[in-house]
Order: C-alpha cells, then sequence, then structure tokens
C-alpha cells in the first residue's frame, strides 16, 4: 500500500529495500499519487523549492541582515570569514550558511520553511554545502529533497514539526533529522541507515525546548539552526560508519512526541520560559515593546 | 497598549496555546514539509498577517485607500519583531505571503496612496491571540470591518465582517453577501450557485437582529464566474456581494 508508506520509516524503508528504490523516490511517487498528477509536475515544484532555498543561502550571505537584536546582527558573517580552528572548512560553512538564513528569515527575507520557518537554515545549508564540497548534481539534492520530506511527513504525524505544540525538538530537531537521513541517502546508504541517522539525529535534540526571547525567531532560533546542522552531519557520518540505533527509528519519534507533548507550556514557544524568561530576555522584551 | 494585564494576557496565550495542542489535521503532503515558500520570520505573524490583510481587501472589494489596524494580543506585543505591521499592510495591497515586497510594504502603500494607522488594544478574551482588525476604506468611499485570526502555520480565520459573525479560511472561493433578513434569500443565492455547477463545501449563516440584515458566507469548490457576482448583486434583497479568491 503507496500511502502506508508515510505512517511509519519502518513501512518506508521495507518498501525501498523490497522494490530497490530509493526513499527519495518512493516519497516523489506517493506525492505524485497523491494529487493526481505527473511526476514530472511534483518534480518541478519541489526544484522551484530548492531555488527558492539557494537563493536564501546565497542572499543571507552576502549581506548579512539587521537583527532586532543588534548585538546580534552579523554572527553569521562572522562565523563564515574565520578560519575554523576545531570544524572542518565545509562543516563550518554549513553552520554558517544555516545561520545566515535563520537571519534572513528573522528580517523579513523569502525562505522556504523545512519544516517551519524558525528552522529553515538546516536543509539549505546542509544540502548546498555538499552539493558544492562534493560536486552533487541539483537533481540529486532535489531528490534528497524528497527523501527530507517523506521523514519529515512521517514525524509531522506521530509526533509534531510545531513549536508551540512540542518544543524546538519538533522544529530544529525534525529539521536536523530530515537532513541526516537525507544525507545519508545522498551518500549511498541503505535505507536502514537513513532510519538509524533520523532516529539519532533526533534523540540528540529530544526535549530541547522552545523559549524565544521577546517571542521573536530570533534568539536562541538562529544558533539552534547551527546546533542543527552539526547533529545532522554528526549523525549521518555515524549511521553511515554503521552505527545503529539501538531504538527502532518510530518508537523514537513516538518518545519524541510524547516528550514534546509532556514538556511545560512554558517551553514551548510561548515565550515565559527557559531562555525567554531570564532577567536579560525580560529587560531585552520590555526594551522592544516598549518602542510601541 | 491599552489595558494591559501581563499575567492575564499570559493566562490567555496558555489557555489558547492548550487549545493548539488538540487533535489536529494530518499532514498529507510533502511541500507542506518542505515549504511554504514565504517571507520570514513566522508563519503565523508574517505569512497569517499578510493573508488577513489581502482577505480584507477582497472583502473591501476596492482599492484600499485608507485602513485603521488594531491588533490583538501576542499580534500586539511582538508585530515589530515580526513585522506582523508590514505584513498586514502588504497584504491590504494585494502582495502574496512570498512576496519580497513584504519588508518595503509601508513605502510601497505610501507609492499607492494607501494611508494606514497601526494601534494596539485588547479585543477581548474571545479573540485569538493572533488576531488584527481593520477598518478599510476604498477609492469609491465604501468601508469595511473586518477581525481575522491567525491560527497557526500561515493559516487563518476571518472571524467577523462588519460586526457578523464568520468563519472564512481564505483556502476555497468564498461568496459574501450582507442581505436583508427575510425568507428565501439563502435559496436564491444556492440554487443559482447549483444552476452554474457550483459545489457548496461550507456555509454559514449569521445574523444579529432578526429581521434587519444578514451575512452569508459560502465557500465552494469551484471558481466563481463574474455573471454570478453580478447577478447576485441585482437581486434586492441583497445590498453586498463579495467573491474571496483563495490565497
Amino acid at each position: 500500500m503507496r500511502s502506508g508508506i508515510v505512517e511509519s520509516m519502518e513501512a518506508l524503508v521495507s518498501e525501498a529495500e523490497r522494490t530497490g528504490k530509493k526513499i527519495g523516490e518512493l516519497v516523489l511517487e506517493y506525492e505524485a499519487k497523491l494529487k493526481d498528477v505527473p511526476r514530472d509536475e511534483v518534480w518541478r515544484e519541489m526544484e522551484r523549492r530548492w531555488r527558492v532555498m539557494k537563493d536564501s543561502v546565497i542572499k543571507a550571505t552576502a549581506k548579512p541582515p539587521q537583527l532586532p537584536f543588534k548585538e546580534l546582527t552579523g554572527m553569521s558573517r562572522k562565523v563564515l570569514t574565520r578560519k575554523p580552528l576545531f570544524l572542518g572548512s565545509p562543516l563550518m560553512k554549513a553552520v554558517a550558511r544555516s545561520m545566515a538564513v535563520a537571519e534572513y528569515n528573522a528580517s523579513m527575507g523569502r525562505i522556504c520553511a523545512a519544516p517551519t520557518a524558525g528552522s529553515a537554515g538546516i536543509l539549505p545549508a546542509v544540502l548546498y554545502t555538499v552539493m558544492e564540497e562534493y560536486e552533487i548534481s541539483e537533481d540529486s539534492i532535489v531528490l534528497a529533497l524528497f527523501t527530507a520530506g517523506g521523514i519529515g511527513l512521517i514525524i509531522a504525524n506521530r509526533a509534531s514539526i510545531s513549536g508551540a505544540e512540542a518544543g524546538c525538538q519538533a522544529e530544529c530537531g525534525v529539521a536536523s533529522a530530515m537532513a541526516a537521513g537525507a544525507l545519508v541517502e545522498l551518500f549511498e546508504g541503505s535505507p536502514r541507515m537513513v532510519a538509524d541517522a533520523v532516529a539519532i539525529a533526533l534523540k540528540n535534540l529530544m526535549g530541547l525546548i522552545c523559549d524565544p526571547v521577546a517571542g521573536l525567531v530570533v534568539s536562541p532560533c538562529i544558533k539552534r539552526n547551527a546546533i542543527g546542522v552539526m547533529n545532522a552531519f554528526l549523525s549521518a557520518e555515524m549511521a553511515l560508519a554503521g552505527v545503529k540505533s539501538l531504538i527502532p527509528c518510530d518508537e523514537v519519534i513516538d518518545a519524541m512526541g510524547e516528550v514534546g507533548r509532556k514538556l511545560p507550556l512554558e517551553f514551548k514557544e510561548t515565550g515565559l520560559g527557559g531562555i525567554a524568561a531570564t532577567p536579560t530576555a525580560e529587560k531585552l522584551k520590555k526594551s522592544l515593546t516598549g518602542q510601541i | 497598549m491599552e489595558s494591559h494585564n501581563k499575567s492575564q494576557s499570559e493566562r490567555k496565550f496558555i489557555k489558547h496555546v492548550r487549545g493548539r495542542c488538540m487533535p489536529r489535521r494530518r499532514v498529507e503532503s510533502v511541500f507542506e514539509i518542505i515549504g511554504p515558500v514565504m517571507v520570514g520570520p513566522s508563519s503565523s505573524h508574517t505569512a497569517g498577517a499578510v493573508r488577513i490583510g489581502r482577505l480584507a481587501r477582497e472583502l473591501l472589494g476596492d482599492r484600499p485607500v485608507y485602513a485603521k489596524i488594531v491588533l490583538h494580543g501576542s499580534f500586539a506585543e511582538t508585530y515589530r519583531g515580526h513585522g506582523t505591521d508590514r505584513a498586514i499592510v502588504a497584504g491590504l495591497l494585494g502582495f502574496a505571503p512570498d512576496d519580497e515586497r513584504i519588508r518595503d510594504a509601508f513605502s510601497h502603500a505610501k507609492r499607492e496612496g494607501l494611508k494606514f494607522e497601526i494601534v494596539t488594544a485588547d479585543l477581548g478574551e474571545e479573540y485569538h491571540p493572533n488576531t488584527a482588525k481593520i477598518t478599510l476604506r476604498g477609492e469609491k468611499g465604501e468601508t469595511i470591518e473586518v477581525v481575522g485570526s491567525s491560527i497557526g502555520g500561515g493559516h487563518v480565520e476571518i472571524v467577523e465582517i462588519n460586526g457578523f459573525l464568520v468563519s472564512i479560511s481564505g483556502t476555497y472561493h468564498t461568496l459574501v453577501t450582507i442581505h436583508r433578513d427575510v425568507p428565501g434569500v439563502a435559496a436564491k443565492i444556492t440554487s443559482l450557485l447549483a444552476s452554474r455547477g457550483i459545489n457548496i463545501a461550507r456555509m454559514n449563516i449569521t445574523r444579529k437582529v432578526r429581521g434587519e440584515d444578514a451575512c452569508a458566507s459560502i465557500e465552494v469548490d469551484q471558481e466563481i464566474p463574474e455573471d454570478v457576482v453580478r447577478a447576485l448583486e441585482r437581486y434586492p434583497e441583497i445590498r453586498i456581494v463579495r467573491h474571496v479568491r483563495p490565497i
């Protein structure tokens, strides 16, 4: 049953193993069937979204936008122009790009949510960087977006992709898991390895709360895009090395949803807890609303 | 900020968030995950706000020349950081949520002769925290008052038109009428739609006082041809007819 493939990672992985197709191809076929349109049409729509993502990386890194908190303006530029000490150069670039796109989003730039606007830096940064560094074709990247999208669909329906419902683990955590799975498939990992990468990535960021200062998608959101990128590469690298998740991916997803439901409301995009409730954050919030 | 009580507003916000944790719609399409394409930073406070503005423009049915925008709840508290004010003005100018001109909506408004004022107020607990009340005046002098809420993920709901309670999502072609509250008007409208093969997805009729005016909002599956709108305008009981296109 085709539509069943987005019910669970197990169904998606089994179908890929059974047919020998990539997860991305299965998701492309699913979407064409869902919309009752030719595959080409669905493909072109994803290409259009990839162009928006690429565009957001290019524009965001060209000129760092102004942020509501002036002291944060130019963060991504600082990272981008520094010769990395600890990280490899591609990883450093990917981190900087994710921050740049998150900054661009915060300053009313045009982005493609993936899966949300607040986590929109992660997938474009990861995919743009590997495309450039490893000479991967645009078609492979577009196919990887279907892989990522399929993973996101499963998580959205089993758990959540909303910070207001389940905290940042459901936004940056899910974006990171989507990127990790997409990376594994791009670099010829097995469908099983994709599921392991998703499970590892989700576990690493499980419980992450959504606590935006003054309710704005700026702090700590921009830096959480950066950790989402690091975690995606880390989880993909581990899965490609053959590291398995002890707990099956679907159970990890369900656990993430459960953690999200049980998180106190203060930690779910209300701006009332965590970083948002610190004395400095309260002061910053007052200084912003004081402008009204 | 008028009558701002922090702890009360926090309670309201929490109540609202709890509401959002109720069972929700299944996500079917991969483009709801890789997408939407939008101008940031927030699907609810920016993209949704553009939609509310654009629906208000469609409901006015004319080029707006003046707008009073009242921001309520979370909209009132965070509108500067989220660009909610610019987003609503952009919508009033007819921009889409992914239009890069949203950032400069104020200067576009000036160029296009749209004067506006933005104020914050507590509209009351019954309203969703992301709500705006927009009073518009068009080129031809007609005015309309629209209340819209951004209910999450960029989805919106128009909840009031000129004080009539409505529920318009903006995802369908929608026919809105304000007509005399007398027997047979709804039948006339629906039979005209049926005769043109237009299927009704959702319909709602409300009134403020019995026997005065009523407001019908009808979400349909097909495009509504211009001559259907013209035909409805000729009915003596119907004062206002609007065709709101999906956004």
